[in-house]
């Protein structure tokens, strides 16, 4: 019984410092709907800050709390600064474009962390009198973790309080519902951003902080406590402090009792639970629907137009070169343009679903590697030529994308796109957990082209072909009638449901298109690299793609391209560089501040009239 | 300050507005004066919310300056303009369903203003009886025409010297309508100015002192309402 008590204790203890973190992405998300994925670097940073205090302090109570405090007021001075100097701007561009802001700070935290705390893992000090346990019912329950549960309970009515009997805090909510008429009646939206964005980035301080002394502080922190924030923001509901909470609590036990059960089902077993609770309940235990009348008059999305004359020349042009190059260009070369090639199929597929399709996906690593992974398992098991390989790798991510589409589709928006990640993360967990079958960590190595393509210049060819086919053929797609239909179930799903469309199925089909082709461009992959590993199934794997697609500009049919050569040829040039994750971020932050539009839409404002396309925004 | 007087409220000239690349208003321009009250009549489509919108600050306009009391508002975030006291209340109502009925009158809560008596949550209260009963209900509960009202109290929180309705009886029974032209002329009366848009000629010449007519994004008709005829009317606004 002692036992079991004390495992729902540490349980609830592992709760409570999730529900710090998720509190204030909530917060900050309820408010400003400005997804944060540097919200994961924050909670770093309060870890580090704090642990560098603590151990240079005398190890007293008083130096361990000050610090901690000092810690999350840190944090929540870094926030403001964010928010001050790089959101402030970005609140009218385009939502998706603060992701890419966000993940410019992701990096630039990361390697300024590394700086300045170094690369090795920190084992958190001990609570100076809260070091020991205490028993219960004979069993051992740490004293700290008691601590943990108290003080999360704390911040929880503090909030509560906060909201609900304050004027800041009636504001705050009055600004989650309708912040365009929170302005019209007089009330300074900037100030309340700011205040709020304090609020939640003290708040995952605060969590990096007090979770010390069971941790300690390393610099993949940030992104491992990011996938769990969302998903308990997701299940709780965007937004509520309370859903916040139990969503914490729910999925804290459910990992605390199933590691008795299934000790390898922990990390599946989180996103599991998000992707039940999504189907039941859209918008999360506590949620309510997104309401997207009362968005502030953004200008209309582009109206996508087939390729007049002198485009479709220019596109001539480009594919001459591409065919020509190999006379002149050295093996690198072609191997880092077989890459691009490949990366903008990847990302053409995700802007297929991102751009016409309406659905923003933050986990379509899952289709990429899913194929990488297809192909390179009936390579290693089956020894299945290179091109039924090929062949079937779009086929099994397509039945991949079937299945998490039909969960998908029924949500929209950032509740959509968390899903994906959800699902993403499921995939990962599976390769990476399922050692002997998928080698785990340690990847399939040695799956080679056939002997015919084996050549780097033949296998250039061939991956030219197939991409430039498949982005073409995705392309093409978007001026169909389905491609026509996909476009006006973005626009207006009121109206598409009331002329008799089925919304669902049409968005379910763009789904597995985009999820196939991705998988064609993993299959292609794992031929060119030789290798796969999980890493292309990861969380940042789907960064990369996101980054690729915002790089191009969300509005232009050939972004995605542009953003991925861009985005390839970047960090093939610095990733050498010492800090190079610094140079990346600040590169992405100043392109978001420059180029709201992306680069292809840059370039479409500027020379578009040239090519007979409109100017955009 | 029952009576109007002379003095400029509100002053709008050569306003041109865009929604993204269609052009709404062209070269607009009408004036409001102190303590009046002045309808903006005209079709679905003719401009009438493009035009608050431009006022209030919620679409910045292309070209044309917007004065109030004097003062240029043209480029004004819309808190700047409301907190000179200029209120709004749009024509979709927009309370904040998940707050109480106190809790949306306490965001419009603004600093009183010299000259006029401040609103309070019991003043609102006895001008609005039907909102007292349920202070402490969630405001997504009421019916269209209390929340209605409570849109306008939100608004009067702010203790403006001028408010802009937006379609105020717009789908609202005729005897809450009836309710809603004694609580306007209420607030005349307290010395508020204000600037209604209207499709319903009847409720604008109940409580109007003069009328604009608005077509294809740009005045065509201007006089006292005594003196808009049927005719004129109907040539514009009819359907």
């Amino acid at each position: 019984m002692g036992f079991y008590l004390v495992q729902f204790l540490t349980g609830w203890a592992d709760a409570s410092g999730l529900f710090m973190v998720a509190c204030g992405l909530t917060l900050i998300f309820g408010v400003s709907r400005i997804v944060n994925f540097a919200h994961g670097s924050f909670y770093m940073v309060g870890a580090y800050v704090a642990y560098t205090l603590i151990t240079h302090l005398p190890a007293t109570g008083m130096s361990f709390w000050g610090s901690i405090l000092v810690a999350a007021l840190v944090v929540g001075a870094i926030g403001i600064v964010v928010e001050v100097l790089l959101l402030r701007r970005l609140y009218h561009a385009p939502e998706l474009f603060l992701l890419m802001g966000t993940f410019g700070i992701i990096l630039i935290i990361q390697d300024l962390s590394r700086w300045l705390f170094g690369a090795e893992d920190l084992l958190g000090p001990q609570c100076p009198g809260l070091s020991g346990s205490i028993s219960i019912l004979g069993s051992l329950m740490p004293q700290y973790d008691l601590v943990l549960i108290a003080v999360a309970l704390l911040i929880l009515g503090l909030i509560w309080l906060l909201l609900n009997r304050t004027r800041w805090g009636i504001l705050v909510r009055a600004a989650t519902e309708d912040r365009e008429m929170l302005a019209a009646l007089g009330v300074n939206q900037s100030r309340l951003f700011t205040g709020v964005f304090f609020l939640g980035s003290f708040l995952t301080g605060l969590g990096g902080a007090l979770q010390l002394p069971k941790g300690g502080a390393d610099l993949l922190m940030d992104l491992n406590v990011i996938a769990a924030a969302f998903v308990v923001v997701v299940v709780g509901g965007m937004g509520s402090i309370q859903g916040a909470y139990l969503a914490a609590l729910i999925i804290a036990e459910l990992s605390s009792f199933g590691i008795l059960v299934l000790p390898q089902s922990t990390l599946v077993m989180m996103f599991l639970v998000m992707a039940v609770v999504l189907v039941i309940r859209p918008y999360g235990l506590f949620g309510k629907p997104e309401s997207m009348v009362h968005e502030a008059a953004g200008e209309p999305s582009a109206t996508l137009r087939p390729a007049p004359a002198r485009l479709k020349m220019l596109g001539l042009a480009l594919l001459a070169v591409i065919a020509l190059l190999p006379l002149v260009a050295g093996e690198f070369q072609l191997v880092l343009l077989t890459e691009i090639a490949i990366l903008s199929l990847a990302s053409m597929s995700l802007y297929f679903m991102m751009g016409p399709g309406g659905m923003v996906s933050f986990g379509h690593a899952a289709f990429f590697g899913g194929g990488a992974y297809a192909a390179a398992l009936l390579v290693h098991y089956l020894q299945t030529p290179m091109e039924l390989a090929l062949g079937l790798a779009p086929l099994a991510t397509g039945l991949l994308a079937l299945i998490i589409g039909w969960f998908c589709v029924r949500l929209t928006g950032v509740y959509l796109a968390m899903l994906t990640l959800a699902f993403a993360q499921i995939c990962w967990s599976i390769v990476f957990q399922w050692g002997s079958f998928t080698g785990g960590d340690d990847g399939i190595l040695s799956i080679w082209p056939s002997a015919w393509a084996d050549d780097k210049i033949v296998f250039y060819y061939l991956t030219m072909v197939i991409c430039i086919g498949g982005v073409l053929a995705l392309r093409a797609m978007v001026f169909t009638p389905f491609g026509y239909t996909m476009r006006a179930c973005r626009d207006s799903p009121l109206r598409v449901d009331a002329i008799g469309i089925d919304l669902r199925r049409h968005q379910w089909l763009t789904f597995v298109l985009a999820g196939a082709f991705a998988g064609l461009a993993g299959g292609l992959y794992v031929f060119s690299k030789g290798s796969v590993f999980p890493d292309e199934m990861a969380i940042s794997r789907s960064f990369d793609f996101l980054l690729m697609v915002l790089l191009g500009g969300v509005e232009t049919l050939f972004g995605p391209v542009a953003g991925s050569a861009a985005f390839t040829w970047l960090h093939d040039q610095i990733s050498r560089l010492a800090f190079w994750q610094l140079i990346l971020g600040s590169i992405f932050i100043v392109l978001v501040v420059a180029f709201p539009q992306g680069i292809a839409g840059f370039f479409n404002n500027r020379f578009g009239r040239y090519f007979g396309a409109e100017p955009q925004g | 300050m029952t009576e109007p007087n002379h003095e400029t409220m509100l002053e709008v000239s050569g306003l041109t507005a865009f929604y993204g690349k269609a052009q709404i208003l062209f070269d607009l321009s009408l004036t409001i004066r102190r303590g009046e009250i002045v309808v903006l009549l005209g079709r679905n489509g003719a401009g009438k919310t493009t035009t608050f919108k431009s006022i209030i600050g919620l679409l910045p306009p292309a070209d044309g300056e917007i004065r109030f009391k004097g003062r240029d508002i043209t480029h004004l975030p819309p808190h700047k303009t409301c907190n000179l006291g200029l209120g709004y209340v749009p024509e979709d109502r927009r309370i904040f369903t998940q707050l109480t009925i106190l809790e949306n009158l306490e965001v419009g809560r603004q600093p009183p203003r010299e000259g006029f008596v401040p609103w309070t949550f019991e003043r609102l209260f006895d001008l609005f009886p039907n909102l007292a009963e349920r202070r402490n209900q969630d405001a997504g509960t009421l019916s269209g025409g209390e929340q209605q009202m409570l849109t306008i109290a939100r608004t009067l929180m702010g203790n403006p010297e001028m408010i802009i309705l937006d379609e105020p009886s717009e789908g609202l029974a005729p005897v809450i309508v009836q309710q809603l032209a004694d609580t306007i002329r209420r607030l005349k009366q307290e010395g508020v100015s204000i600037f209604l848009a209207e499709q319903n000629l009847n409720f604008s010449r109940f409580i109007c002192d003069r009328a604009y007519i608005i077509h294809q994004g740009s005045v065509c008709h201007e006089s006292a309402i005594e003196e808009l005829s049927d005719k004129e009317y109907e040539r514009y606004c009819s359907i």
